[in-house]
Parts: C-alpha cells; sequence; structure tokens
C-alpha cells in the first residue's frame, strides 16, 4: 500500500512538473510578443515623443537619412511603394488564391486534391530570398523583354513575387473556409437542382465569406511585411510610383538595407524604428481584423 | 481548423523579423564564445596558437581585403584574417564599437565618427593608405557615350539637376530608350559618400529615384543588364559587359580613361585613397598584416585586384 501511494504520490508531482513546463511554454510565447514590441516601441519612443515631424514623416516623399546639409525623413514614398507592391500582390493573388481554395475544395477528386495541397505547401516553404533572386535574375529579364521597360525591377516583379508568396497562405485558409461550410447546405442546394456554379456562387461563398476574408487578410500581412524578396525584386528607388514599371521601396527594405549602418540611438537609427512601429501597427491592424472576422465565423 | 491554420502563419511572423537585434546579439555572444574556446584549447595544447584579425568594411575593397588575407595565411601561417564587407558606413560602426581590428574605408572618417571612437574606447582611430581607386563610371557597353564631364554627371546625379535624358547627353540608344536610369548605392557606402563629396559637391544630395545597390558588383552587374543605365563603381569591378567613361573636370578639358597612370599623375578627376583603419597605434599581429600589405609583395596584390598601388616609397 504505501509503496503504491508513493508512486502515485510521484506521478502526481511529474503531472504537474510537466503542466508547469506546458504552461510556461505558452505563456513565453506571449512574453516574447510583448518583449519584442516593447524593445522596438521603445527604441522609437525617444524620437517620437521628441519633435517628431509627423507631418514630414507622412506626407513628405524626400528620405535623406544621411545628408550633411538638410537631413530629411519623408517616408511617404516609402509608405507608397509597400501599398503599390502589396496593392499589386492581393490583385493577383486573391482571384488565384480564391480559385485556387474553390478548385481544391469542390471540384477535384481526392488524388489531385492531396497532390495540390502539398504542391502548395512547398510553394509556401521555398525562403523569401530565394524568390528574391528568382526577381532579380529571372523576372528582371522576362520583364525586360515582354514589356520592353528599361529596368525589369519594378513594382510589377515585387508584385508577382509577393503574389506567388501570398497565395499558399490564402489557398490553405480559403480551403479549410470552404470546408467548414456544412455538407448539408450543399445537398440541400444540388436538391433544389442548382448548377455547380450556382452553388458556389450564391451558396458556397456566401456561407464562407468571413473565412476568405480571413484569409485575404493573412495574405496582405505576408506581403506588407515581407522584407528580403522585395528589397531585390523591386529596385530599390525612392519614388512614388505613377505605373506598375517604376522601381519603388518598401518600408520593410528601408530598415533592413539601413539599419546596419546608422549609429546606435541616433535619429537615424530611431527613424527606423519609427517604421518598424508603423508596420508593426499596420501588421497587428490587419491580424486583428483577421482573428475578428474569423471568430464572427465560428460564432455562427 | 482554422484556428490551427491562423497560428501557423502567425506566429513565425513576428518572430523573425521584429527579433533581428536579440538573435544578432545571441549570434555575436556564440562566436564570441567559440573564439575564446578555440584559443583557449590550442593554448592549452601547446600548438601553433592562431592569431585572429577580424576586418571589415569597404565593399569597393572586400575582393583586395580578401586577396591580402589569403595570401598572407602563406606569409604568416600563424595569422587568420577575417575579412567581411557590408559597406565603409558598416566598418566604421564595427571599429567605433570596438568590435573589429581594421576597418577598411573607402572613404575618411568624419570628424564625428573620430570623436565617437574616443568616446566609446578611449583611443583615436589611426588611418594607413594602402592604395588608390579610380572611381569608375560605367555604361553598358552598347552606349554610345565614351565621355562624361564631372558638371555632366552632377546634373544627372544631383537634386536639382537638369539631365534626365540620354539626348541631352547628345546620344541615341540603340534600343530606343531615352531615359536616364541611374543607379547608386545605399547610404552607408564609402563610395556614396565620396561621390557626393567629390561630384555633387558638400551640402548637395542625390535626387531621389535612382536605383540603390547594396555592393559594388551590383551596380555593375545591373548596367550590365539595362541598357539605359549609369553607375559608379570601383575600377576593379570591370567587366566586359560594361564601358568605362573617360572623365574630365568640365566642358572643354581633355578626357581621361580611368588607369593606374592616370590615377598616380591625378590626372582623373574622381580618383580616391583607400583606408584601413585601426583603434589606436597598431600592435602585435595587426601592425605585422599593415607593414606587410605596404611591403613590395603587398602592394603587387592591389595590382592584380584591380587597384593603384601606393607610389614606390622615396620616389
Amino acid at each position: 500500500m504505501p509503496v503504491r501511494q508513493s508512486r502515485r504520490r510521484v506521478e502526481i508531482l511529474a503531472e504537474k512538473l510537466i503542466e508547469l513546463l506546458i504552461r510556461l511554454c505558452g505563456v513565453s510565447a506571449i512574453l516574447f510578443v510583448f518583449g519584442i514590441f516593447f524593445f522596438v516601441f521603445r527604441e522609437g519612443a525617444q524620437l517620437l515623443f521628441h519633435g517628431f515631424k509627423f507631418g514630414e514623416f507622412f506626407f513628405s516623399q524626400e528620405w535623406y537619412p544621411s545628408s550633411q546639409s538638410n537631413v530629411r525623413y519623408g517616408a511617404l514614398a516609402l509608405i507608397a511603394g509597400t501599398a503599390s507592391v502589396t496593392a499589386l500582390a492581393m490583385l493577383i493573388a486573391v482571384p488565384f488564391g480564391i480559385g485556387a481554395a474553390i478548385f481544391i475544395s469542390e471540384f477535384c477528386g481526392p488524388r489531385a486534391k492531396e497532390s495540390l495541397k502539398v504542391t502548395i505547401e512547398l510553394l509556401a516553404a521555398i525562403p523569401s530570398v530565394v524568390w528574391g533572386f528568382v526577381g532579380l535574375t529571372v523576372m528582371n529579364r522576362v520583364i525586360i523583354s515582354l514589356f520592353h521597360t528599361p529596368i525589369g525591377l519594378n513594382v510589377l516583379n515585387g508584385g508577382l513575387i509577393l503574389a506567388l508568396m501570398s497565395v499558399p497562405i490564402i489557398v490553405s485558409i480559403g480551403e479549410d473556409a470552404l470546408k467548414a461550410v456544412p455538407d448539408s447546405y450543399r445537398e440541400a442546394a444540388l436538391a433544389l437542382g442548382v448548377t455547380r456554379w450556382q452553388l458556389i456562387y450564391r451558396v458556397l461563398v456566401p456561407a464562407a465569406k468571413n473565412g476568405l476574408l480571413a484569409a485575404v487578410l493573412l495574405g496582405v500581412g505576408r506581403a506588407v511585411g515581407e522584407t528580403m524578396a522585395v528589397l531585390m525584386a523591386t529596385g530599390h528607388a525612392v519614388k512614388i510610383p505613377t505605373s506598375i514599371f517604376d522601381s519603388v521601396r518598401t518600408l520593410t527594405a528601408t530598415i533592413a538595407a539601413e539599419l546596419g549602418e546608422a549609429p546606435v540611438h541616433s535619429n537615424h537609427y530611431q527613424v527606423l524604428f519609427v517604421i518598424g512601429i508603423l508596420l508593426f501597427t499596420i501588421t497587428f491592424l490587419v491580424n486583428l481584423a483577421a482573428d475578428l472576422i474569423v471568430r464572427g465565423l465560428r460564432s455562427k | 481548423m482554422i484556428h490551427s491554420f491562423k497560428f501557423q502563419f502567425l506566429r513565425p511572423r513576428p518572430w523573425s523579423r521584429r527579433h533581428l537585434m536579440p538573435s544578432v546579439a545571441v549570434l555575436a555572444v556564440t562566436l564570441a564564445c567559440l573564439l575564446a574556446g578555440c584559443s583557449r584549447s590550442s593554448e592549452s595544447g601547446g600548438k601553433a596558437k592562431k592569431t585572429m584579425i577580424q576586418d571589415t568594411g569597404s565593399d569597393t575593397m572586400v575582393n583586395l581585403a580578401q586577396a591580402w588575407a589569403e595570401q598572407y595565411a602563406t606569409v604568416d601561417p600563424g595569422v587568420s584574417v577575417e575579412v567581411s564587407g557590408g559597406g565603409s558606413g558598416t566598418g566604421i560602426a564595427a571599429l567605433v564599437s570596438g568590435t573589429v581590428d581594421i576597418a577598411n574605408c573607402s572613404r575618411r572618417f568624419e570628424q564625428q565618427e573620430i570623436d565617437t571612437a574616443k568616446k566609446n574606447t578611449g583611443k583615436e582611430p589611426r588611418e594607413f593608405m594602402v592604395g588608390y581607386d579610380a572611381l569608375a563610371v560605367y555604361v553598358s557597353k552598347n552606349n554610345p557615350l565614351n565621355e562624361i564631364t564631372l558638371e555632366q554627371l552632377a546634373d544627372i546625379y544631383a537634386e536639382g539637376g537638369k539631365i534626365t535624358k540620354w539626348s541631352q547627353l547628345g546620344v541615341k540608344l540603340p534600343g530606343g530608350s531615352d531615359e536616364i536610369i541611374r543607379v547608386s548605392r545605399q547610404s552607408n557606402s564609402g563610395t556614396y559618400f565620396y561621390f557626393r563629396e567629390a561630384i555633387l559637391g558638400k551640402g548637395r544630395d542625390f535626387r531621389l529615384g535612382s536605383r540603390d545597390m547594396q555592393g559594388s558588383k551590383d551596380v555593375v552587374e545591373l548596367v550590365a543588364n539595362t541598357s539605359s543605365a549609369i553607375g559608379y563603381s570601383g575600377m576593379g569591378y570591370n567587366t566586359p559587359e560594361v564601358k568605362q567613361l573617360r572623365v574630365a573636370k568640365k566642358a572643354g578639358d581633355k578626357f581621361y580613361a580611368p588607369t593606374v597612370a592616370t590615377t598616380l599623375d591625378h590626372t582623373y578627376p574622381i580618383a580616391r585613397p583607400l583606408f584601413m583603419y585601426t583603434l589606436g597605434d597598431p600592435s602585435g599581429a595587426v601592425k605585422k598584416y599593415l607593414d606587410w600589405i605596404h611591403s613590395e609583395e603587398g602592394q603587387k596584390i592591389v595590382v592584380q585586384s584591380g587597384y593603384v598601388p601606393l607610389p614606390k616609397a622615396g620616389s
């Protein structure tokens, strides 16, 4: 009897310990996220609250961080760069991604479904620097010879690369959303004699619209935050684009290119962290929106 | 289901990017531990102790510094020189914070940087001239243009400059495209600093909208692939796909090609010295290494790398 009891006590203790460890792991994720936010914010805050020129930052396109006569930190062209590349990427990725999700979920047989899903997941596994490499070498030449532009490193190049990178996310989450629509909806619709197209367009897409929207928003988040691929593919020129054949520079690429040189705690360094805060805010809002939409979906 | 997917994609994102600085710090600490471990074990082994020289900075000089390091390994096997690039600004930042032994620099230290170094480390940076570079202006090899003046260059690159089309320089490109694609460097580059000071003039800035490349080689590569581009880079990066323009100070002056001779007699107008900097007077292995670089053998490598050696002492 005492032996069994002590063994039980050990077991209980071990269980408690493991539970504690797992709990720590769970909490640590939150700690890290807040730690990162705190770190980024602390580095930028000093400038943010002491004479930061919000007007110049948001409404001037003059980005001269290392000028010797007149330092200017106008991020408008960088914001426009990120916005234009992201918008183009979504314009390409959303129809393709949602279309692929509908095909995988509704049209293809189980074998084709598995192979398609594996291939698309493989697309998500390609490192972003490899995408950048493709943009810099292959796409550059293709764009020059197809459109006769003087240079192939532009919004179109970056947008295409980012679209390819966000399609897997949109497909995976979109397909999940479609799968979550109860089969009874399909059966009811088919019993009423609808065609396949009517089934998708009148029943499934409206029923899964929250999930599909969340898929798109997460794709946007991916595109906004991407650094290496756009740094290599967009040409890195501070300029508000007037066509898709203009080179641009994005917010993320600016941080990557300039943080190494900026002396620690100089204004330039802090402005780069302010850009980090701006990016954090954008992706946070996008993720929050996606989260709220998914929540809305689940409560139904 | 949706839940699991969402997290799969949500989590890695904030991680990989925002965690840059701490992970760099962790990496540095790990490296430092490794290095310390290395030297200790070799000391206790009693065998040849390898001395490390950390050499970082200018992208113009990275090939040259690499060639020196490789050659020096045969001269003194007990010393290992670790070379990395990143730009003169990166080298200066590293030297000023005391993490490297030598900073390669294609421009001089600014007074402010000297002050920071003194404040941070208590030592003054020492400057060693190790060779010269003629800053070459590159265009595509199909471009009919052969000559350019510094005034024209300033008009092309500077804020408020007037030249944006090749026809304004009096040439017609074979492809029919007329817009000048300006290729420049990122702002921590010594070449960028030098170009701004020597060609645009003190206090003047670059016009926005140039393609800012991360390395000397990237500039030449982009110019080679783009028929309507113009770019500047070290003379050592010349390839058969591009053409180096002859340069004159102003209209009416004689044009000179960037060569060893025109650099040494100062007729090529945008030649510049290349430097290595140390913190305080160098001693031990670093001093020996710098002496070797200034020796005939070291200077021969400057020529082999496509740059211009120092004039012979005494001449």
